[in-house]
Formats: structure tokens, C-alpha cells, sequence
């Protein structure tokens, strides 16, 4: 036998048997693919792809390299446990990309980035942003008395203009681009000129930077507009290079006499750095942790958001525990993780009696139990959590009894909301009929006929029940603590209204996070570890129990 | 109604009544007692009684009216778990999480046997229905007819001096059932247990007991040995119930000693012997056997009373014939004749007489 399989079967149509089987199936897989393909491509579209989208913000850090890019590049040399301040180079890239920012106004949407990571960044870029005028004027106003052309919008285009800096024209427009998240294309109306840019490289920078977002954003001509203050301060920054005042000596073209009257009267100008102009803006810039923050968070991709949902931070000395008095989220996990676990608990306890009555319970009894099961399903989720809150609160209804009762004095009555037993008693209830449902479907598969067997063999009830009825019952246990705990472990409702302080979820954290705090970073890290979590559960349930003891149903 | 009762009674039902609604009597009346060692099958329609019967041995039902003793003790208050009767399930009820040798040593560990003990016991067990290489399976590993063997073993491990079995080979296939009703007769008298084994099929009740107890309505109709049941069937239900039967209804015209004229409905006179009639012109169903139905002439006596009849059909069965008549106005009369070389074969359509001994010819109750 076993050597004859070794020849090739054919088909009827000459065809070996294994091609044409396969063929067969492809039809019949696809014909089965296109019958999930609407559910599939709503599913992907609108589930899985911003959902791994959000996830990606978890370390995505490209906003402090698209909005300082030449400070971080500049910083990428600069040695932060020296405890030096940077050179002015990074000083002067800061003001170029600051004044570029501040006109665009995404400075302040990098503060609130940076003061997740540093508090008080924030307010140090918005103050920042208002004082870069006052620091290009102290350029402009000496700059216009030694020559009134520096004054004309059109003086300053002729000098910068030329015809060969397009490649120059464009890395500007790509940075903006970056910066703003929008497409800046369209006509300038300005090319920049190389010889000028070899000349004047700071001036051209920030000369290119005002003339994209006055044509672009703007809409207005270039040349009738006047420069940015920054613009002057650029030209500060390049008198005090030698190469430039050189280059300018030996310059004849446009705006050469205005260039050179600037070089002659140089000690009329601001003799000042822009580290010092920034110190006086805001003494912060002269903290070396600011600077190292900065640094620390200058690459596209961060750990910082995953460090901080775990209570962790990132330190030029490398990764640290964060101050005991700043950790929340590792306790919030154990909480979450704890509270699902009891809550869960309870429902088996609670949900499995109830499970055995509707199982054994004669059909008309059985059916109205089942819809008082399934009452709270058909009743909104607010509505029930709300009904609790009456029932749990100091004032409420339980206590009332209670008090009424005399089982509680009415000075201290009991304190049922706001804190974890509060979620615990809610949730419990909001979460039965997942536990009851699937213990029940479980349980009407389990014939009468083994307790009967049992207890013909000699065992007593509670033998009967715990050796023979208990282990068949377990898949429907596993189904239903699967399924309540994943859900308690995610829940937010519930631990918002009746949940207080103590009795809040990590969920909670995370919408207090998108939502109010706007760290969408820090929310997508907490999501992913919750949900990696939960994945490890699972897998871990799969280990100790098998995920093929888990049964819906039948 | 026999009582049934012996001397050395082991199982006794004393005048059981049951009912779950409060308005109807699913068992009425009743009276049973069976000796150690017999083998007692309790058949009927669905609905019967039987079942409740059973399950009222087994403390699964408690007799609203009435005593159940064993072994001469009334076990009415007794919970299931502490009567000791082995039990077989309609659908064997093995325990799907537990191995065929943990389902086999359960009865034995809530005795609170030891290990070396319920291990050699429950090897017995398996050797004796022959699984005995399968303790280690699960029971949804074994075909349909393992899973009865095993739990036939488990019924039995704990020595039970009882056992009752609910239809316990209805789902097995007709070749396989056969095999099984032979093994379990034969395990049974071979371990001289007493079996109370319910059932709704006729052959097998005939085949495996020492006696069969017909229900019906609540009621045991008839309780005897099975050839007493077949040959003598005590009223116009058993008749019926059990084996094939012709039915001829009519009246008594004349009765004799043990033996009685009947005039059936189309005016034909018959001889027959009264069973439970007792005047004349009382109505009365006239039971035969099919095999009991002679057309050769030379057979009969000469002053038998026949009866003309029509072929309608032949039904050639291999071991026998099988010949539907028309006869005193009745299309279903049956006759069966065994296929012997000097046999007539007859034909459709073909107008013959027939008749019988008057012994064979039984007239019951209308």
C-alpha cells in the first residue's frame, strides 16, 4: 500500500488530485471571506485601525523633533551630566524654531507634551512665546538707525532674493510642513539666494521660515510685508561670525552698503547672547534640567509614556522609580486587577446558585426567573449604577433601613459609596447575568441522571454535587469569570459614579486622561498595558485551566 | 391481577400509589413481590407507571400511598444513597469527567474502601464485562456498547444486592442490543443478583426475565412467566401488548366447562376458551396467535369450527411466510407458517379456510 500512495493521485481532468483540492477549497474559502468581508472592512476601518493608531501615540514623540528641530539636533552633541548649560548654538536654534512655533502657535501644544514629563514647561514655553518679539527688537531698533532700508519690507526681499536656493526653499517648507502637521504647499513667491545663504545662513533661515508662513498661511506677498523681529535677530547672530563679516567685506550686491554699515557699527548692536536673552525671558531656560529633559525627549519614538504608566521615569542617568509621593498607576493596576478579581468572585458565589434553580426549575418557573435575570439587561447602564447610588448612599435607602432597623447607629451610618465597596456592590450586580448566563447554558447540559447515578452509587447529596455535578459545571464557571472579568477589569461607568476615589478602575485614569488631561500618550500607554495585561491573563487561564474547558453553551 | 406474592420475599411493593399532581394516579394499587435472585422485567407503554415504579425502588420518587420493603424492611424514609441498589441508566450516565476505572471505584471510595482494595475490585469489575484494558478511556472514547458494559460494571462493583435498570440498552443498535441482553441475563444469574430491569420492547422482556410484570395504566396487568404470558395472556391488553395477535370481536353464545361458542360480529361461530367471560352474551375480543392459525385441513380436528378467508397478501420471510387474511370482516388477520419443504405457499386473491385448536383460541375481555 505504502508505495503506490507515493505516485501522483490525478483528477478526473488530469490534474493532480492535491491541485485541484486545493483549487476547490480556495473557491469556497473565498466565497467565505466575501461574506465576512463587510463586517471585516467596518471592523478594520473603524475599530482596529485608530485603535492601533491611538496605541502608536503610546510612543510616539515626534512633536519636540518636528517643532525644535534644530535644537534637538543641535543638543544631540551636548553632554548633560556636565551640568553646563548648552552653547549659544542651541540658544540661537531655540529662537529660530521658538519664533517659527510662536507664529504658528504650536509652542504651547509642545509646553503641555514637555510638562508631562517636567511640570512647569508648559508655562515657560507659553511666557517664552510672548517675549521672542522683544528679543528680535533689541536687534531691529539698532539695526534700522545704523541703515533706514533695514526698515522696507522690499529692501529686505531684493537682499534675500535670488534664484538658485529652491532646495533651500524646500527643507524649509518640509520642517514647516512637519511642524503644523498640514501641507504648506504652494507659491511662495521668494526663492532664496545661495550666495546670501553662505553669507547670512541664520538670516536666510529665518528670513525663508517668514517668508513660507507669510504666503502660505498668510496669503499676503512677501515683499510688501515686513520681516519677522527674528529675522534681526538672525542677522545679530551672523555679524558676531567672523566668516560672515568677511564674506560681507568682499559682497556687492543687493543691500551690500546696508550689510556693511551693519558690520561697521557692530558695537551698536545688542554685545549680549541669546542664552543670556533667554535667561532674562525666563530664568528656567537656564536650568540644565530643563535642557536635559529636552534632550531626553528630543527622539521620535519615546519610553516615556509606558515609564510613566508604570510609575517610572526617564533620567539622564537612565530609567528610575518616580518619587514614592508622584506613583499612582502601579497601585491603580493592582487595584483594578484586585477589584475585578473579588468582583468576579462574588458573581460565581451569587450567580451560581441561581445558575442550578434555572436549570432545574420547572420550565414556567424557570422562564420567569430567567427574565428576572435578564431585567438588568434591558435596563440602561447609567440608570441601574444611578439606582444604586440611592440605594448606597449615607442617606439612602439601605442605610435608612438600617438605621430604622437598629442594626446601625445614626451618627455612624455606613459609608457604602464612593469607595471600593461601592463599585464592588454595583458592579456585581451589573455584571450577574454574565456569570448566571453561561453557568446556566452549561448546567442545562448536565443530565439529572448523574445525580442520580451518583447517589444510587452511595454518595450523599453534597458528594453527588461536589464530585459529580461540580467539575462538569466548571467550563461554565471558567466562561463566565473570563467573560465578567474582563469586562470589570475594563469597566468605567460604574467606578465613575459610585466609585469615589478609592473606588476608581484604571479605565477611569484613562479617560481622565484623553479627555481632561489630554495626555493621550500616557492614556495609550495605561490602554496597552491593560491590555497586554488582560492578553497575559488569558494566556495564563489557558495554561492552568485550557481555554477548550470554556463553553458558552451546549 | 396476581399478587404475585412468595414466601421468601425480597422486594415488596405493598399496595403503592403515586402521584405528582394531586388529581391523577400515575401508579394505582400496587402489589408486587419478587424473590431473591429472580429476574423481574416490568414492560408497558410509555407512560405506563413502570418508570415511576423503578424510580420509587430506587428512593428517586417517594409513593405518595403504600410501603416498599427490601429484604423486609421498609425503605420508604430511606434516602437513595443509603438503600445499596446498583442502578443502569437508560443513557448509562457514566461520569464524563471522570476515567472508566475512577467512574468504576466513585461507589467504592464513598464507602470508604481502600486503595488496594477498590483498585482489585474494580479490576474484577472491568474483567467481568471485559473492558477490563479500557479503565484508563474516558467514557466519550467508547462506542455506545462499551459505556453499557462499563456502566453495567459500575452498577455491580459495590456488590449491590439489588439492581434496576432503565431501558438500559435502548440506544444500542439491534445486533449489539441482543449480545448485551444475553450477557446481562447471564452476569445476573451467574452472580445471583436480583434485577429489576424496565423495558418497553416485548422481546426483550420475553427473552432475558424470570418473569415479567405487564403494565398498563397504572396498573401490573399481567404478572408471570414470560411463555404463561404469551401462550396465556390474562386479558385483552396483554394480549395485544405482548407478540402478535389476531382479534376477532363477538359474543359468547354458549359456554362449556373450559371451553365456549363465540358468534362474531359477522355471524360466524367459533370455538374458543373463556378466560375472563363468564356469561353468555357478554361481548368478548377472541385472541389467536398467528402461528397458532392452521389452513391445512388435515391438521385440524375434524369438528373444529373454520372460518372462510381471503388472501390478500403473501410475505415471503425467509424462516416463515407471512400471510395477511381477510377474515370475518378483519383485513389485518395475520397468520405466520413456518417455511417446511412440504409447506403451501398461498396466493393472493386465493379463497381458503382456516381454523384452530380451541385451546390456542383465547375470549378476553372486550
Amino acid at each position: 500500500m505504502s508505495d503506490t500512495t507515493q505516485e501522483l493521485v490525478l483528477a478526473a481532468d488530469g490534474r493532480p488530485l492535491k491541485q485541484s483540492l486545493r483549487r476547490a477549497l480556495l473557491r469556497q474559502k473565498l466565497r467565505a471571506l466575501m461574506l465576512i468581508a463587510p463586517l471585516l472592512i467596518f471592523v478594520v476601518v473603524t475599530f482596529i485601525v485608530p485603535i492601533f493608531s491611538m496605541l502608536f501615540r503610546s510612543v510616539e514623540n515626534e512633536i519636540v523633533p518636528d517643532t525644535l528641530p534644530g535644537v534637538t539636533q543641535a543638543l544631540a552633541d551636548w553632554d548633560s551630566s556636565t551640568g553646563e548649560l548648552p552653547n549659544d548654538d542651541v540658544f540661537r536654534h531655540l529662537y529660530i524654531d521658538m519664533f517659527k512655533a510662536s507664529e504658528a502657535k504650536t509652542h504651547t501644544r509642545l509646553g503641555s507634551r514637555l510638562n508631562y514629563e517636567m511640570t512647569g514647561l508648559s508655562s515657560l514655553f507659553r511666557t517664552t512665546g510672548r517675549g521672542l518679539d522683544d528679543i528680535g527688537e533689541e536687534w531691529q531698533d539698532p539695526l534700522e538707525d545704523i541703515d533706514p532700508n533695514f526698515k522696507d519690507g522690499a529692501f529686505w526681499y531684493e537682499m534675500m532674493s535670488g534664484t538658485d536656493g529652491e532646495d533651500l526653499l524646500e527643507e524649509r517648507r518640509d520642517l514647516f510642513a512637519t511642524m503644523v502637521g498640514e501641507s504648506m504647499d504652494g507659491d511662495v513667491g521668494f526663492i532664496p539666494s545661495m550666495q546670501i545663504a553662505e553669507m547670512l545662513p541664520w538670516t536666510t533661515r529665518a528670513y525663508t521660515d517668514f517668508a513660507i508662513w507669510t504666503a502660505i498661511d498668510d496669503e499676503d506677498v512677501v515683499a510688501e510685508e515686513d520681516p519677522w523681529e527674528s529675522v534681526y535677530g538672525a542677522l545679530g547672530m551672523d555679524l558676531t561670525n567672523p566668516d560672515s563679516v568677511a564674506a560681507i567685506q568682499s559682497y556687492s550686491g543687493f543691500g551690500a552698503d546696508a550689510l556693511k554699515a551693519a558690520v561697521a557699527n557692530v558695537d551698536q548692536l545688542p554685545q549680549t547672547t541669546f542664552r543670556a536673552e533667554f535667561g532674562k525671558e525666563n530664568e528656567d531656560w537656564l536650568s540644565p534640567e530643563v535642557w536635559s529633559t529636552i534632550q531626553l525627549y528630543s527622539s521620535r519614538m519615546t519610553p516615556g509614556y509606558f515609564l510613566n504608566a508604570v510609575d517610572m521615569q526617564l533620567t539622564p542617568d537612565g530609567i528610575a522609580e518616580k518619587p514614592e509621593n508622584q506613583q499612582i498607576y502601579k497601585q491603580l493596576f493592582m487595584r483594578t486587577l484586585v477589584m475585578a478579581l473579588i468582583i468576579t468572585a462574588s458573581c460565581v458565589v451569587l450567580g451560581y446558585p441561581v445558575a442550578w434553580l434555572l436549570a432545574n426549575l420547572p420550565m414556567r418557573t424557570a422562564s420567569l426567573l430567567m427574565i428576572l435575570v435578564l431585567l438588568p439587561f434591558w435596563t440602561s447602564l447609567l440608570v441601574r449604577t444611578s439606582a444604586w447610588k440611592v440605594l448606597l448612599q449615607q442617606q439612602g435607602v439601605i442605610n435608612e433601613i438600617l438605621v430604622w432597623l437598629g442594626f446601625v447607629n445614626d451618627a455612624d451610618r455606613l459609608i457604602l459609596m464612593n469607595n471600593a465597596t461601592g463599585t464592588i456592590i454595583a458592579m456585581t450586580h451589573i455584571l450577574l447575568p454574565f456569570m448566571i448566563l453561561p453557568l446556566y447554558s452549561v448546567m442545562k447540559t448536565i443530565q439529572p441522571s448523574y445525580l442520580r447515578a451518583a447517589k444510587s452509587l452511595g454518595a450523599t447529596n453534597w458528594t453527588a454535587f461536589w464530585r459529580v455535578y461540580f467539575p462538569q459545571s466548571v467550563p461554565g464557571i471558567g466562561a463566565g469569570s473570563i467573560l465578567v472579568f474582563i469586562l470589570a477589569i475594563g469597566y468605567y461607568i460604574t467606578p465613575e459614579i459610585v466609585g469615589g476615589t478609592s473606588g476608581v478602575f484604571i479605565s477611569n485614569r484613562i479617560a481622565y486622561h484623553i479627555s481632561s488631561s489630554l495626555n493621550w500618550g500616557l492614556a495609550a500607554a495605561l490602554g496597552s498595558i491593560l491590555l497586554v495585561v488582560v492578553l497575559g491573563l488569558y494566556w495564563c487561564y489557558d495554561r492552568i485551566v485550557g481555554i477548550d474547558n470554556v463553553k458558552l453553551g451546549g | 391481577m396476581t399478587d404475585g406474592a412468595t414466601n421468601d420475599a425480597f422486594v415488596e411493593f405493598e399496595r403503592v400509589q403515586k402521584s405528582y399532581d394531586g388529581e391523577t394516579l400515575v401508579v394505582k394499587d400496587l402489589n408486587l413481590s419478587m424473590p431473591k435472585g429472580e429476574f423481574l422485567t416490568m414492560l408497558g407503554p410509555s407512560g405506563s407507571g413502570k418508570t415511576t415504579c423503578l424510580m420509587m425502588l430506587a428512593g428517586f420518587e417517594t409513593a405518595t400511598h403504600g410501603d416498599i420493603r427490601l429484604g423486609g424492611v421498609s425503605i420508604n424514609n430511606i434516602p437513595p444513597h443509603k438503600r445499596g441498589i446498583g442502578m443502569v441508566f437508560q443513557n448509562y450516565a457514566l461520569f464524563p469527567h471522570m476515567t472508566i476505572a475512577e467512574n468504576l471505584s466513585f461507589p467504592l471510595e464513598v464507602r470508604k474502601l481502600g486503595k488496594a482494595e477498590r483498585e482489585e475490585k474494580v479490576k474484577r469489575a472491568l474483567d467481568m464485562v471485559e473492558m477490563g484494558d479500557f479503565g484508563g478511556r474516558r467514557p466519550a472514547q467508547l462506542s455506545g456498547g462499551q459505556q453499557q458494559r462499563v456502566a453495567l460494571a459500575r452498577a455491580l462493583v459495590f456488590e449491590p444486592e439489588l439492581v434496576l435498570m432503565d431501558e438500559p440498552l435502548g440506544a444500542l443498535d439491534k445486533q449489539l442490543r441482543e449480545k448485551m441482553q444475553f450477557e446481562i441475563t447471564y452476569l445476573a444469574h451467574q452472580l445471583g443478583i436480583t434485577t429489576v430491569y424496565v423495558t418497553h420492547d416485548q422481546t426483550e422482556a420475553l427473552t432475558m426475565s424470570d418473569r415479567v410484570a405487564v403494565f398498563d395504566d397504572g396498573r401490573i396487568q399481567q404478572l408471570a412467566p414470560p411463555d404463561q404470558l404469551y401462550e396465556t395472556p390474562e386479558n385483552s391488553f396483554v394480549a395485544q401488548f405482548i407478540g402478535e395477535n389476531n382479534t376477532l370481536e363477538g359474543v359468547i353464545k354458549e359456554i362449556r366447562g373450559n371451553t365456549c361458542v363465540v358468534t362474531l360480529d359477522g355471524g360466524e361461530v367459533i370455538d374458543a376458551v373463556p378466560v375472563n367471560v363468564s356469561e353468555v352474551g357478554e361481548r368478548t375480543r377472541v385472541s389467536i396467535r398467528p402461528e397458532r392459525v392452521e389452513y391445512n385441513r388435515d391438521r385440524l380436528h375434524e369438528d373444529a369450527h373454520t372460518l372462510k378467508a381471503e388472501v390478500l397478501e403473501f410475505i415471503y420471510m425467509g424462516d416463515i411466510f407471512r400471510t395477511r387474511l381477510r377474515v370475518a370482516g378483519n383485513d389485518d388477520f395475520i397468520i405466520k407458517t413456518r417455511n417446511a419443504p412440504d409447506q403451501v405457499r398461498l396466493n393472493r386473491g386465493q379463497q381458503i379456510e382456516i381454523g384452530w385448536l380451541a385451546e390456542d383460541c383465547r375470549a378476553l375481555d372486550a
